[in-house]
């Protein structure tokens, strides 16, 4: 039993990070983010050549065939980088749906060209009751065309394809197709976008039954969970580097235990966060009999842990950290969105009791 | 990363299971709730039986007894223990703290002499560290030694001793120079405690017990061959003690966690709660569900840890983690348990409508505890800012 890296996962960790810290410094980050789409295609370029879109996808699609630990590891460079744009939607959300549900022909056909670094893609999961739960869709397809809206799709905006969540199944819809009405909500994340995407009689094509929904969120879950750790990795290592260098009182504010106090917190806060999503990752990929509980204990904790690191580094940094100009808020503002994407904590415990508390699971438990 | 057993592994869990299976007693049920000065002759006849085993002391490299167990195995062999409710040992901390360090500061001498009874439990240690005026600033200690011919002579008083009142010997740390900085005087003595000028008083605590005692030495004489490590270097010996205390030795204590929250779970569906079962009461369940991730992640948070030290040789500051997070989850834990049983949360040990003979009305006077022994939550986050993350020292 080892719960630390191997050798080539510590190799893919250290080369990501030195890919993204060459490619993606904070000034690139803040030049993508301005733009309408947070989309460089100079820079997705770069990140299939790595082989990072296809990282999890098998060999005969084009893909590296790594696991989901591997993505993981990739999610929380993406995100200690603030990587924006679809890599998240493409390979970590559309990527899974079509994975776990397409069929073969299908995957050949959509995942070999996102591996490529052709095409990219994101899913529409959430309607106007603004649930993350799937069993709550009620968004039905017949005949082969789809309609209503959905929300809080990342990335439309630059997606080729758009998976659609459906109580009828899982279907993927060309967002260049006709019937597809793809606009900007203004969120708050200025590194992934947002859009409403209204389908009138859109043309859809089916990827399989819903059977398949819950663990190929679970993965995308697990991911966005990676990518707010790496995110809180950052703020940490932001907040104790200013708190070693700013003087008041003749002193670096490190020194006092107000401020050293937050600072231990955010790291116990950060390692915590991360044995949770490691976990997750794990269990998902051996399909451990507790791998969605798993996934529901690190999105419930990272949740809140990616808020509070954030309120503290943002406290310890004083009127600095208020500022545009620091880089803080970047981080602060993603933590919010991803906090919500996927189920809340509120959301994550309560599947959580329906898996530990609610009868059947009581015998899971025991193992 | 890989979270399966490996075969070596593996064998060590079916070895410790077909002898647990054998040998566990079947009466512990009988004897868990009953105090502790009662129910320590039952926990040193199992202690015996798992030295006769072979079991006692997993960890301790083989010659000294101990099976040489990697911190994985030590985690299965708290796990096993757990399934099968176990009951604890008696020597606790010779096993799990002060065994350690004499094996890695003490003698040749030292360790033929003390290491056999320690596993054996036919010597209990305590451990005299904390002073009325030396807690969280251990290095302020006074309790003094001179020397006198071939003997220290010791006086000096220590509080929060646990096992005091059942202790053979002690790891007492003194003050052998005053005239260098506090932490560079100090010196680790083995003192039995039938010497004469030894005097032990119980310490009643909050919850009514007393779990810990006060130490009185005046002018005890210990042999000089009962230096534990160097002279003047008792800051570094005490260290590594308190390193064993606030890392591996939090690994026993997610048993119990697990323990109490699947409690609290089974409870919860028994418990009414406006017209229905508590389990199914939408704020509760929150509750309970944010209860469980935790502990989840306190064993999670330890097997990382242990991957961590595997690779780096020793327990390091990290440990302060795990000690800030039990400490802090514990007291949460205790009060959803008064929240979830209502009035009847209150009730102590045998009043006849205590819930589960008043386990957690104790079980929340004892956690206000937790955050404060083995060094404090504020200690814990000190020890974080300045030797993990390398903030300036604020003392």
């Amino acid at each position: 039993m080892e719960f630390g890296l191997n050798e080539s996962q510590g190799i893919l960790q250290e080369s990501a990070r030195e890919f993204f810290a060459g490619e993606c410094p904070i000034s690139e980050v803040r030049r993508m983010s301005a733009t309408d789409t947070a989309f460089d295609p100079n820079l997705w370029g770069k990140l299939a050549k790595q082989g990072y879109t296809g990282i999890t996808f098998a060999e005969e699609f084009g893909g590296v065939g790594l696991g989901i630990v591997e993505l993981i590891l990739l999610m929380e460079e993406a995100g200690r980088a603030l990587l924006p744009g679809p890599f998240f939607s493409t390979v970590a959300l559309a990527g899974s749906l079509l994975s776990f549900i397409a069929s073969t022909e299908q995957k050949r056909r959509y995942l070999a060209p996102i591996c490529r670094g052709e095409a990219r893609a994101t899913a529409a999961v959430v309607e106007a009751s603004g649930s993350w739960d799937p069993a709550e869709t009620q968004m039905t397809v017949v005949d082969g065309k789809v309609k209503g809206e959905k929300l809080f799709v990342s990335d439309a905006g630059v997606a080729d394809w758009i998976i659609v969540l459906a109580r009828t199944g899982v279907y993927l819809v060309d967002a260049r197709a006709g019937g597809v009405r793809i606009a900007p909500m203004n969120g708050m994340d200025v590194t992934r976008k947002l859009y409403s995407v209204r389908f009138d009689s859109a043309a859809a094509e089916k990827l399989g039954d819903t059977f398949g929904i819950p663990n190929a969120l679970d993965v995308a879950t697990a991911a966005l969970c990676a990518e707010m750790v790496g995110g809180m990795q950052r703020t940490l290592e932001l907040t104790v580097e200013y708190a070693k260098t700013r003087k008041q009182f003749g002193k670096p504010i490190g020194m006092f235990q107000a401020v050293q106090h937050h600072c231990a917190d955010m790291y116990l806060e950060t390692e915590s966060a991360r044995s949770a999503v490691y976990y997750a990752a794990w269990a998902l990929e051996q399909n451990a009999p507790d791998a969605a509980s798993a996934v529901s204990i690190a999105k419930l904790y990272t949740s809140e842990a990616s808020r509070t690191v954030g309120n503290r580094g943002i406290q310890v940094h004083g009127g600095m950290g208020f500022t545009w100009e620091n880089d803080l808020h970047l981080y602060y503002r993603r933590a919010k969105a991803s906090e919500t994407a996927f189920g809340d904590a509120t959301f994550h415990r309560e599947r959580l009791a329906r898996l530990v508390i609610d009868v059947e699971a009581a015998s899971a438990r025991k193992s | 990363m890989d979270l399966n057993l490996n075969a070596e592994e593996l064998a060590f869990r079916d070895e410790l299971r077909v002898w647990l299976e054998a040998n566990v007693p079947k009466d512990w049920s009988q004897w868990r709730e009953k105090p502790l000065d009662e129910s320590f002759p039952y926990l040193r006849a199992w202690q015996r039986r798992l030295y006769e085993g072979g079991w006692a002391a997993v960890s301790w490299p083989k010659e000294y007894g101990g099976r040489s167990a990697t911190l994985m195995q030590q985690a299965i062999f708290w796990g096993e223990m757990a399934r099968v409710e176990a009951p604890p040992m008696a020597n606790a901390l010779g096993l799990g703290l002060i065994g350690p360090t004499i094996i890695a500061h003490g003698s040749d001498a030292q360790k033929k002499r003390f290491i056999p009874k320690i596993l054996s439990a036919e010597e209990i240690w305590c451990q005299g560290f904390s002073e009325p005026n030396a807690g969280s600033d251990l290095a302020a200690l006074q309790t003094e030694a001179r020397l006198d011919g071939g003997h220290y002579v010791v006086n000096g008083q220590k509080v929060w001793t646990s096992y005091g009142w059942v202790g053979d010997w002690c790891e007492l740390v003194v003050r052998t120079d005053p005239t260098v900085p506090k932490h560079k005087g100090l010196t680790v003595l083995l003192v039995d405690m039938k010497s004469p000028g030894v005097e032990v008083r119980p310490l009643r605590q909050m919850t009514g017990e007393s779990e810990f005692n006060e130490l009185f030495f005046r002018d005890v004489r210990v042999p000089m061959e009962n230096v534990l490590g160097k002279v003047n270097d008792g800051w570094n010996v005490a260290m590594s003690t308190l390193m064993h205390e606030r890392g591996a030795y939090g690994a026993r204590l997610i048993l119990t966690f697990k323990r109490n929250i699947n409690r609290l779970i089974e409870l919860a569906r028994l418990v009414p709660r406006n017209g229905r079962p508590a389990a199914q009461d939408p704020v509760l369940r929150q509750k309970l569900a944010q209860c469980f991730a935790e502990v989840e992640i306190m064993r999670l948070n330890q097997l990382r840890a242990f991957s961590r030290i595997t690779v780096t040789g020793a327990p390091g500051p990290e440990g302060s983690i795990q000690k800030l997070f039990w400490s802090e989850l514990n007291q949460r834990l205790q009060q959803l348990a008064q929240e979830l049983l209502g009035p009847y949360g209150q009730l102590l040990a045998g009043d006849t409508y205590a819930v589960d003979n008043g386990i957690w009305s104790y079980g929340y006077l004892r956690s206000r505890g937790n955050t404060i022994e083995a060094g404090t939550s504020e200690v814990q986050r000190n020890i974080i800012g300045h030797f993990v993350l390398g903030l300036p020292r604020s003392y």
